[in-house]
């Protein structure tokens, strides 16, 4: 698997593309939902809440098991991604794309992240 | 999670080439799936699937007072097993715990095939070993003796017809023959854990990798695909099966698990837990304990083992296993329950999913019995 370059990583394995117009788009990497294994249901915070960097914001169950969803910065959420929602096999199929989670508008400071180089390293041990 | 001590099966380099993540098992380090749990599970479901199980607990018992022994060791009637059947049994501590439940295989008069869950087979050793003193029988263990590879699913027939001259239109649900499959020698078993028809196939570990490409090509026109263990667990979820640690345990005896029909007080002879669960059987029907009932999320959120089972603000039981259905489309669990809230369409039930009560409905097991 391949960790786009242009995109931003955090040690929870959360994605983050560069913001345009301050507006930051998140996901999970493909590592974290191959890992995860067929994603049933996604919770996603609600458009207008405030996020937190390295906080949870929701989660994702699979299979075997649940997981948290964290925010990799510190925002308000202005769009969630109604597709993932309603068909949560996106994240195991499209993870960097159609498979996006939530947009937020950046205010705050962000968690310290790795590039796509670093998180490719930091996975691979 | 150390992998130090982990045993591998004899399809170890295989699974790792078809690319499986593997999981630890009861010690032993399996495949958990190939690609998605979910058409693992669909393909068993409708076409067929294959499974290494070579973790289960083999254990062989022979001589003369080889169905004697079992008669005392076992809660079932294992000597009116006939040559070349099978049954599915428990093994209760004295208290009338269960130790493990397991498939008993009736090879030739006076010899056995015990299997047990990996997680149980020392104990289970332990318990025949001590319980055979004074039976002239041998019980012998054959954990190392057999690889288990089963072929599970409405094609699994066809494919294993291609492969052997056994007659397995003959061969009925619960028994098993010596046969040959693919040029190997094999224990062929109608068996299964997946609520579907299918095949166990115990060989000798050196026959595995030869069986398992074997039985891939002879499936490969009619969409069978290698299985693991997370999709065996969904499968066996929604067939209503029992997992021991989850619905069965040694606080429980097999009449608090809905299962008191395989203890058989009228075989002759004293057995092991005889007068524990006669106490259970009479218990169970004055005062019922916690009823095993299965549960449909009308949600999406997923119960998971140990999570509460809620009514009207109590705790009425607990989840035992929990998972999406990938046949039902629907979140849905095992759980003990109290007799109360246990009839199929109760109202007001709930499951508490970290903290929210999630509204589930009660319904009778299985979830899924497939069309014969």
């Amino acid at each position: 698997m391949s960790n786009p370059q242009q995109l931003r990583y955090s040690k929870e394995h959360e994605w983050l593309s560069a913001a345009e117009d301050g507006v930051s788009t998140v996901g999970i990497t493909e590592h974290a939902a191959n890992a995860l294994g067929d994603v049933v249901f996604v919770q996603l915070p609600e458009v207008g809440a405030t996020v937190t960097s390295g906080e949870s914001c929701g989660e994702l169950e699979s299979t075997k098991s649940v997981s948290e969803l964290y925010s990799p910065l510190a925002g308000e959420v202005v769009e969630i991604n109604q597709d993932v929602v309603d068909d949560p096999s996106l994240v195991n199929s499209a993870p960097f794309e159609g498979g996006w989670l939530f947009k937020v508008r950046v205010t705050g400071e962000q968690e310290e992240l790795l590039s796509a180089d670093e998180y490719t390293a930091y996975t691979a041990g | 999670m150390s992998s130090t001590a982990l045993r591998h099966t004899a399809l170890d380099a295989l699974h790792r080439s078809l690319g499986a993540m593997m999981t630890d098992f009861a010690g032993w380090d399996m495949p958990l799936r190939y690609g998605s749990e979910r058409d693992e599970h669909t393909a068993v479901r409708t076409r067929a699937g294959l499974f290494d199980l070579s973790h289960m607990g083999e254990i062989t018992v022979t001589g003369p007072q080889a169905a004697a022994l079992l008669d005392f060791a076992l809660v079932g009637n294992i000597g009116g097993v006939r040559s070349g059947r099978a049954r599915y049994t428990m093994i209760c501590r004295e208290d009338g715990g269960i130790l493990d439940d397991l498939i008993v295989y009736r090879l030739a008069d006076t010899e056995y095939m015990v299997v047990a869950n990996a997680s149980n087979a020392q104990v289970v050793l332990d318990a025949l070993v001590e319980r055979a003193a004074g039976f002239d029988a041998e019980v012998r263990d054959d954990r190392d003796a057999y690889a288990l590879i089963a072929v599970q699913g409405p094609e699994s027939p066809g494919i294993l017809a291609s492969l052997t001259d056994a007659d397995l239109d003959g061969l009925k649900y619960y028994a098993g023959l010596p046969g040959t499959v693919a040029g190997v020698p094999a224990l062929i078993a109608r068996t299964g854990y997946t609520g579907e028809d299918g095949f166990e196939l115990f060989v000798k570990p050196e026959h595995a990798v030869e069986l398992w490409q074997a039985l891939t090509r002879a499936g490969e026109g009619v969409g069978l695909v290698p299985c693991g263990l997370s999709c065996r667990d969904t499968l066996r979820l929604e067939a209503g099966m029992p997992l021991y640690g989850h619905e069965l345990s040694t606080a429980l005896t097999p009449f608090d698990a809905g299962l008191g029909r395989v203890v058989k007080f009228e075989k002759d002879g004293d057995f092991v837990g005889r007068e524990a669960l006669a106490r259970a059987a009479e218990q169970a029907l004055e005062k019922p304990p916690r009823v095993l009932v299965g549960l449909v999320a009308e949600g999406r959120r997923v119960p998971r083992a140990g999570f509460a089972v809620v009514a009207g603000g109590e705790v009425i039981g607990e989840v035992t296993s929990g998972a999406p259905s990938p046949t039902l489309g629907k979140p849905i669990a095992m759980a003990y329950v109290d007799a109360a809230h246990a009839a199929p369409g109760t109202s007001g039930v709930g499951v508490d999913i970290r903290g929210s009560h999630e509204p589930y409905e009660v319904v009778a097991l299985p979830f899924y019995r497939r069309q014969k």
